[in-house]
């Protein structure tokens, strides 16, 4: 009951402001301070996009950005998520390995999505690979990081009572690397829907980012706002979903206000 | 039960070799209680490190039961300076984890964890996780699990240095009448000289780097101890045997440092 109220006073302050602003946009399109064939009011936005000739197309290239953001987010961040581990369980090629991933962060991944299409031509392949090497950089890094901070006198502990490497890895490591799991996850899923509708523009026949780009060149406004909302709220979905299971998997963690509110001894 | 022979660490960095312990050479017996009393920085981690096989000496030998396990770890149940509990397990499964990992069977394990929690009155807390527990009620957890482990050492790395005084005392009495009814050897290091003759049946007392044995004292209180124990003329002959060899090589530390 408490929490319900807590959430509710944390969710309507920002609503509020959003309403305000879509309000402030379809005043400024109404009483024509824009020119409506420049910027469309959101109504407008809402009606084409719901109009019978535009909505079952909406809808199927939805489903395509979606598809190609599931499998490069899957596929990139179980990639990441393995080869910590691994680098992890074998200092060896860590040292060798590890200064390069980090080099590697600072190329803009984007700048290969022409490569990958020069090299794979226009199907799924280029576009799912380009999400994938998106996705898999933050999760192997945050991964990594995680497994290496975990607490020293914790591992001592564990060592001196006669773990072996792989119930330290499974019992002690991974628990307290979930944390930057999660944070590296959260960047990934942002990125994986950022880099899909990026790489469909490279290829403009399937997905809202490819119907976007068609949209704007047909110079049809409505269209390209609505395919543009559309990637906002698979975008903000992705991201919710990740909280949540984060919230299911963690379930340890002192809670606001609990912390320091200790039991008598 | 325990047998360290002439055992010597020293560490090697550029600016030359610093001995840590040198022909250091200690037993402790079947169900025995010893403490290790030193200035801080005398080797206490490292001797523990050594023993628990976390470390390899440079030279010596330690056995445990008879047996050789220098730098093998898994011979001993320990109870940390701090509680290292694991924060995603509960405090049973944190019980349950440790004695798994020695070996004991799963629902045993399970079994012997919620039972001496209810023993110790910590029932209601064996599925609630660490964070909700005090420092003191962590500590209680902490040498549960050490005392249910199946090793047959313990060593306690002064288990109650974080907590202040009063609970400090409440938790060395709490440690006693449990260690009562569950008597296993004990190796505790700690700073307190009183703790140390209030709990073992002799001490052991190091001088600082590199550790020596400067004296050890058989306790000659018999158990259970008393509370009154704290006033005893005899206590207060030896705690101020203890401090001086304390102080004394405190000094001599002053000097070489200067």
């Amino acid at each position: 009951m408490d929490n319900k109220r807590n959430l509710w006073s944390r969710v309507w302050p920002p609503a509020l402001v959003l309403g305000i602003l879509v309000a402030c946009w379809q005043a400024a399109v109404s009483f024509a301070l824009v020119k409506d064939w420049m910027i469309p009011s959101p109504a407008e936005v809402v009606k084409a996009a719901f109009a019978s000739n535009v909505w079952p197309r909406l809808m199927e290239h939805t489903g395509a950005t979606l598809g190609l953001t599931a499998i490069g987010f899957a596929g990139g961040t179980a990639a990441g998520f393995v080869l910590a581990a691994l680098l992890h369980l074998l200092p060896g090629v860590r040292r060798g390995i590890y200064p390069l991933l980090i080099l590697s962060q600072n190329v803009p991944i984007v700048i290969l999505g022409p490569i990958m299409t020069m090299l794979f031509g226009y199907g799924l392949l280029p576009k799912a690979l380009l999400v994938m090497l998106v996705c898999f950089f933050p999760v192997c890094i945050a991964m990594l990081g995680g497994l290496t901070g975990t607490d020293e006198s914790l591992r001592n502990y564990m060592r001196m009572i006669g773990s072996g490497k792989w119930t330290l890895f499974w019992r002690l490591e991974l628990p307290s690397a979930l944390q930057s799991l999660f944070s590296g996850l959260k960047i990934a899923a942002s990125y994986s829907v950022l880099s899909a509708t990026f790489a469909e523009m490279l290829s403009p026949k399937m997905g809202l980012g490819g119907y976007m780009v068609l949209s704007t060149r047909g110079y049809m406004p409505e269209r390209a706002f609505a395919s543009a909302i559309l990637i906002i709220m698979i975008s903000l979905a992705l991201f919710g979903l990740i909280a949540l299971v984060e919230r299911a998997v963690i379930r340890w963690r002192p809670g606001k206000g609990e912390a320091g509110r200790h039991a008598g001894s | 039960m325990l047998e360290v022979k002439n055992v010597s660490k020293s560490f090697s960095d550029a600016r030359g070799t610093k001995d840590v312990l040198r022909q250091l050479s200690l037993q402790v017996g079947d169900g025995e209680f010893v403490s290790i009393v030193g200035p801080s920085g005398s080797g206490k981690t490292t001797l523990f490190g050594v023993i628990g096989g976390l470390q390899q000496p440079t030279e010596g030998e330690v056995r445990i039961s008879g047996q050789a396990t220098t730098g093998e770890t898994g011979h001993v149940a320990y109870m940390p300076q701090q509680a290292s509990l694991l924060p995603w397990r509960t405090v049973a499964g944190n019980i349950e984890l440790s004695l798994t990992i020695a070996g004991v069977e799963k629902r045993k394990a399970r079994s012997d964890a919620l039972a001496w929690l209810e023993r110790i009155g910590l029932a209601e807390y064996a599925g609630a996780y660490p964070h909700v527990l005090s420092g003191g009620m962590q500590q209680r957890v902490s040498f549960l699990r050490a005392l249910l482990s199946p090793q047959r050492l313990m060593l306690l790395d002064e288990p109650f240095g974080a907590l202040d005084a009063l609970t400090r005392e409440h938790m060395q009495k709490w440690l006693l009448s449990i260690w009562e009814q569950n008597r296993r050897s004990v190796l505790l290091v700690t700073h307190s000289i009183e703790e140390a003759l209030y709990l073992s049946d002799r001490i052991i007392v190091l001088s600082a780097s590199p550790a020596v044995i400067l004296d050890e004292i058989t306790v000659p209180f018999e158990r259970p101890r008393r509370e009154e124990l704290r006033e005893d003329a005899r206590f207060m002959e030896l705690r101020s045997r203890i401090y001086r060899h304390l102080a004394e090589g405190a000094k001599e530390a002053g000097r070489n440092g200067s």
